[in-house]
């Protein structure tokens, strides 16, 4: 079973990051760009685990160490290929949210 | 007694060991990161600068789980006195020992240079030593120092006189003088309790004549002063107030 960790900038915490890659996005004439973010995609392969199981031990993985909740938001997909999704878990702020 | 832990990637240590031992003349030995105990024996934890498991995942986000991160804690707990600097703050945020975070710096560069700070609070065992000085010049350097916290925290912070350092100029004026875009130009931190700070700055850079600025000696000092304070009456805390 592999799982998708996406870690991002919470809203309204400034990303230095983003605001430089926007930058360089627009020197390099590309035009419309409103908004630029740069998060972390974390890959997990998980063995052993029921997928309610795998759910629960990744919300503990972004909480303890993964994400830094202070500053950033995490959601995750757990899935067999990425392509076949069988699970779509987004929490934001320890709240679910789909 | 000091302690200097090391962490894979730690680079202060020794230089933190060499000030507090060969310049101040203070027992001081090194605690291996894979320590599960903290002698009694020892007054302060230092947790040096660097770049403890290669910064890897977030600053100090991974050395927070070492299992010395566990001692310090309980040290902490017990009203041991823990002073991070730079890497060593990055790490007692991630272990919330305390609060808030680290963003990469505003300008996005790594800056290392000589700043000012001014001393926000010299009622600490930190900077009791600060009265007489209350701008002290001391070089930073790191990538992710941009301290951040949600407003309430930050009130708190303000309320309970948890700000120790501000960066600053010369003259101890705010404006214009915030390096790494640091809210409220925090340079430095204490827990409520009063015995955990964490700094951005390296004292331990500018304790030597040689090396042409003594000013990160009023913190080793002020620790000093501290300890033999607690000797004598055994009130380890200067409590924030």
């Amino acid at each position: 079973m592999k799982a998708k960790v996406y870690v991002t900038l919470k809203k309204g915490v400034l990303d230095p990051q983003g605001k430089a890659v926007q930058s360089g996005l627009v020197h390099l004439g590309f035009k419309g760009i409103k908004d630029v973010r740069v998060g972390k995609l974390i890959e997990i392969e998980l063995e052993g685990l029921s997928l309610e199981e795998a759910q629960r031990s990744l919300k503990d993985m972004c909480e303890s160490l993964l994400a830094n909740t202070v500053i950033e938001d995490y959601h995750f997909e757990i899935g067999d290929a990425p392509e076949k999704v069988t699970e779509r878990c987004i929490l934001s702020e320890g709240k679910v949210i789909a | 007694m000091f302690g200097v832990v090391v962490f894979p990637g730690s680079n202060c240590d020794h230089d933190c060991y060499h000030v507090l031992k060969h310049v101040l003349g203070q027992p001081t030995h090194f605690i291996w990161h894979q320590e599960e105990s903290i002698d009694p024996s020892f007054k302060v934890i230092v947790l040096p600068g660097g770049f403890s498991y290669g910064d890897y995942l977030r600053t100090g986000a991974i050395a927070r789980f070492s299992p010395v991160m566990k001692a310090v804690a309980r040290f902490a707990q017990n009203g041991g006195i823990v002073i991070g600097i730079c890497n060593g703050f990055q790490i007692l945020l991630e272990a919330r020992l305390l609060p808030g975070a680290m963003l990469r710096n505003r300008g996005l560069r790594f800056i290392c240079r000589d700043v000012y700070l001014r001393v926000e609070n010299t009622d600490t065992v930190f900077t009791n030593q600060c009265a007489s000085k209350r701008v002290l010049k001391i070089p930073i350097a790191h990538g992710e120092g941009n301290y951040f916290a949600p407003p309430h925290v930050i009130k708190e912070l303000k309320d309970n006189n948890q700000i120790v350092f501000r960066y600053s100029g010369p003259d101890g004026t705010l404006d214009d003088y915030n390096p790494n875009g640091s809210v409220e130009n925090i340079a430095g931190i204490i827990n409520k309790e009063g015995n955990i700070l964490g700094m951005m700055p390296h004292p331990e850079r500018a304790s030597e004549e040689i090396l042409g600025n003594t000013d990160g000696l009023y913190i080793f000092k002020s620790l000093i002063k501290a300890i033999e304070l607690h000797s004598n009456t055994g009130a380890v805390r200067s409590v924030a107030r």
